[in-house]
């Protein structure tokens, strides 16, 4: 089952080394990693989503916490909780296939960011799902590049989670 | 007042009590050795790194204390390694001080750099890059203290050349504060008082206890709660000094090559109570029918080891000399139902006991070769079993977990989780520096011996009279017994073709060097080598093809033990 955790590190030398490393080390997967300071500045977010059963997970969450750079991790997988994903693409466009593309653009509530006569670099937000859904449209017309930011996710509610 | 970088090292070593380093020098600490010139720390020069490590482990193991070992950038740096990965598998408390380039050249390639950080980021608790030296002394202090806390083990501090020279203000910080870091010690009083009612209720208990309980120190509290409960204890390799093995309730060593009423124990108990142990491999056998029929209460400092392995029934995090200690005041309570569960598992015991009597921990005894278990029984016998015995990795060292009978806590030194041959001589060397007066023994395999064999120098030049048993079988004997067993015979690389004349390697170093090649000759051996002061080395010739059983064949349940005829 797919798994979204937050943990929240030490902003310190190597801190990102340790977790990879660690997921590495013990056969854990990782689909996707995103990381970046927090308001505190000594302290970093990481997003990471994993797959495995209750096991391996359990054995994920405590060996992230066993980690001295740890601060914290939450699961958020069975709570409430928003994630989203950014990703920037450069589809192929032609005199035929321009207006389609915006359209499809307007559906989704994307942006194109960048024009040329050739392409257009589209910007989007959402719910990994979502861009998904906006590939699979785009994928006709020729996809020339991808890249995804993989998700962020933070909890719904009053409550944040801090260190 | 400012000191330099290796001025801070250094006095904060002393206020972290440490009066023993053992190390080696080189270019990229050569200013922390010029302050050792003329300081009040001793420093033991070993002549490998490893053995530096190793040393400090068994210096580590054999006194509780933080062990300490130095080594310079690169190949220095890099031949810690096995030492570190040693000692991280085992949970000894050890800082290790690695000397690295200057930082501007960090990342260059420059001589002799590794990427210490890097390299040993798996098999340390943690580890640093000191970047500032203002940083430093807080290092040194986080070090030792996460290094001796919660799960012990070895951490690193990688010390640039720059740092060591620069001046700085010293200040050694009176507390650490580690926002990630935060062990539990207390046992939760529920859980613990949830597993009295689970002891109170077994019909079939047994205790199971791994290195976790010498950590602790809660030998006291463990014979206490057996002689509380009469619950018959097994002990992992790691734990085999930690319970007296001449006490009724003793059951030895558990796993691949544990005693016949150990495993069976296991398998038939109805409670199974782990203290301090992680479920090994080597333990449990097939995993799926380990302790089949049983409820498991987990008690360790370590989350990460409970349900690692097997889904326990009852999980409690916490400090085993508090968590026994407090389930030992549970029960105490309850007097009548304590002398009810003495009374009901009466029946237990008598089980295990016939057991005990149907396949005891034996060999066949020879008058015409020396057989390595009887010179073991030997060595036991006339040390009074108080000896601090350290071992190599082979059948001899199972051997010496099975025939020696320890009955004093920290008195067996072993590899356990890396099972890292060339460990037992260097450790000797560590605990002996540690105690003088005490006797200290190696025992080791001529496989062994020779991966760590140049520290008998270091012995010699410190006059260290740690007294080495080599059960000289001229093989790989492990390796051999599974080529003999699952390889047809077909003893590929472990026949060691040239014999090596161990006397007189010994007294190259100034050491003594004796030899026994029949059985009559094994106690006056010992016995001559116990005189002798300073180091000697035992060459017993031994029994060549002689197996170490019992046997569980990996994939296995434990109670599928091969026995000895
Ligand atoms: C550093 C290292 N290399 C290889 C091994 C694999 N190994 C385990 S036991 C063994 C044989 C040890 O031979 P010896 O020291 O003579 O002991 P014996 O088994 O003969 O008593 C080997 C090669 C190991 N444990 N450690
Ligand atoms: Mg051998």
């Amino acid at each position: 089952m797919k798994h979204t955790i937050s943990v929240l590190v030490e902003n310190e030398f190597g801190v990102l080394s340790r977790i990879s490393g660690l997921f590495s080390g013990r056969g854990f997967n990782i689909e996707s990693l995103s990381v970046a300071p927090t308001m505190e500045t000594d302290l970093s977010r990481m997003t990471l989503v994993t797959r495995g059963d209750d096991r391996v997970l359990e054995q994920i969450t405590k060996q992230l916490n066993k980690l001295i750079s740890t601060i914290k991790v939450v699961d958020f997988t069975g709570g409430e909780y928003i994630e989203r994903e950014l990703a920037l693409i450069k589809v192929s466009t032609d005199a035929e296939s321009r207006a389609e593309a915006l359209r499809i653009v307007d559906i989704f509530r994307a942006k194109v960011i960048d024009v040329t006569p050739k392409s257009y670099t589209i910007e989007i937000t959402g719910a990994p799902a979502k861009i998904n859904g906006i590939l699979e449209l785009l994928r006709p017309m020729g996809i020339k590049e991808v890249v995804r930011s993989g998700p962020v996710v933070i909890g719904r509610g009053a409550k944040g989670v801090v260190g | 007042m400012e000191l330099t970088g290796s001025q801070i090292l250094l006095e904060s070593l002393k206020l972290e009590g440490v009066d023993t380093v053992f190390g080696y020098p080189g270019g990229a600490v050569i200013n922390i050795y010029d302050d050792l010139y003329e300081s009040s720390i001793k420093h033991v020069l070993t002549r490998h790194e490893q053995a530096a490590v190793h040393a400090a482990d068994g210096y580590a193991r054999c006194t509780g204390k933080v062990g300490v070992a130095i080594a310079t950038s690169g190949p220095g740096a890099t031949n810690t390694v096995t030492g570190i990965a040693t000692a991280y598998m085992d949970s000894i408390p050890m800082v290790i001080i690695t000397g690295q380039v200057p930082t501007p050249l960090i990342g260059n390639d420059a001589f002799q750099e590794a990427d210490m950080c890097g390299i040993t980021r798996p098999c340390t608790k943690h580890n640093y890059l000191v970047a500032d030296i203002r940083d430093l002394a807080r290092i040194i202090k986080e070090a030792f203290y996460i290094a001796r806390t919660g799960r012990p083990g070895p951490v690193l501090i990688d010390l640039p050349k720059d740092i060591q020279v620069k001046s700085h203000k010293f200040n050694y910080p009176d507390k650490v504060s580690l926002r990630g870091y935060k062990p539990t010690y207390s046992g939760n009083i529920r859980q613990i008082e949830k597993a009295a009612k689970m002891v109170l209720s077994a019909r079939k208990p047994v205790l199971y206890v791994g290195g976790g309980i010498t950590l602790s120190a809660a030998d006291d509290e463990l014979l206490k709660l057996v002689e509380q409960t009469k619950i018959p204890v097994t002990t992992t390799l790691m734990a085999m000094a930690a319970f007296p093995q001449r006490h009724p309730l003793a059951l030895g060593m558990l796993g691949m090559h544990g005693t016949f009423y150990a495993n069976m124990s296991v398998t038939e108990c109805d409670l199974l109570i782990a203290v301090g142990a992680r479920f090994d491999d080597r333990v449990t056998g097939r995993i799926d029918s380990f302790a089949e029929k049983a409820k498991i209460i987990h008690v360790d400092i370590d989350p990460t080891s409970i349900g690692k392995n097997v889904e326990v029934d009852l999980p409690i995090v916490g400090d085993l000399k508090d968590t026994l200690g407090k389930l030992s005041g549970c029960l105490n309570q309850k007097p009548e139902l304590l002398e009810d569960l003495v009374e009901a598992t009466e029946e237990w015991r008598s089980a295990i006991g016939e057991w005990k009597e149907r396949h005891p921990m034996t060999y066949r005894p020879s008058k015409s070769v020396i057989k390595p278990q009887f010179v073991i029984e030997k060595v036991s016998e006339m040390t009074d079993e108080d000896a601090i015995i350290t071992t190599e990795v082979g059948q001899h060292q199972m051997w010496a977990a099975q025939f020696f009978a320890f009955r004093r806590p920290k008195t067996f030194l072993t590899s356990g989780g890396l099972g890292t041959m060339g460990f037992g001589l260097p450790a000797a060397l560590g605990a002996q520096v540690a105690y003088p007066e005490r006797q200290v023994i190696d025992i080791s395999g001529d496989g062994s011996f020779q991966m760590n064999s140049q520290e008998l120098a270091t012995l010699v030049q410190y006059q260290l009279p740690v007294k080495i048993v080599i059960l000289n079988n001229n093989y790989l004997g492990m390796v051999r017994q599974w080529q003999q067993m699952f390889f047809e015979k077909r003893y590929s690389q472990t026949v060691m073709e040239l014999p090596i004349d161990f006397i007189k390697l010994a007294e190259a170093y100034g050491a003594t060097g004796l030899q026994a090649t029949k059985v009559d000759e094994v106690e006056a051996t010992i016995k001559l080598a116990l005189e002798t002061p300073g180091p000697v080395l035992m060459n017993f010739k031994v029994s060549r093809e002689e197996n170490v059983l019992p046997m569980v064949p990996a994939g296995k349940a434990i109670h599928e033990m091969v026995l000895a005829s």
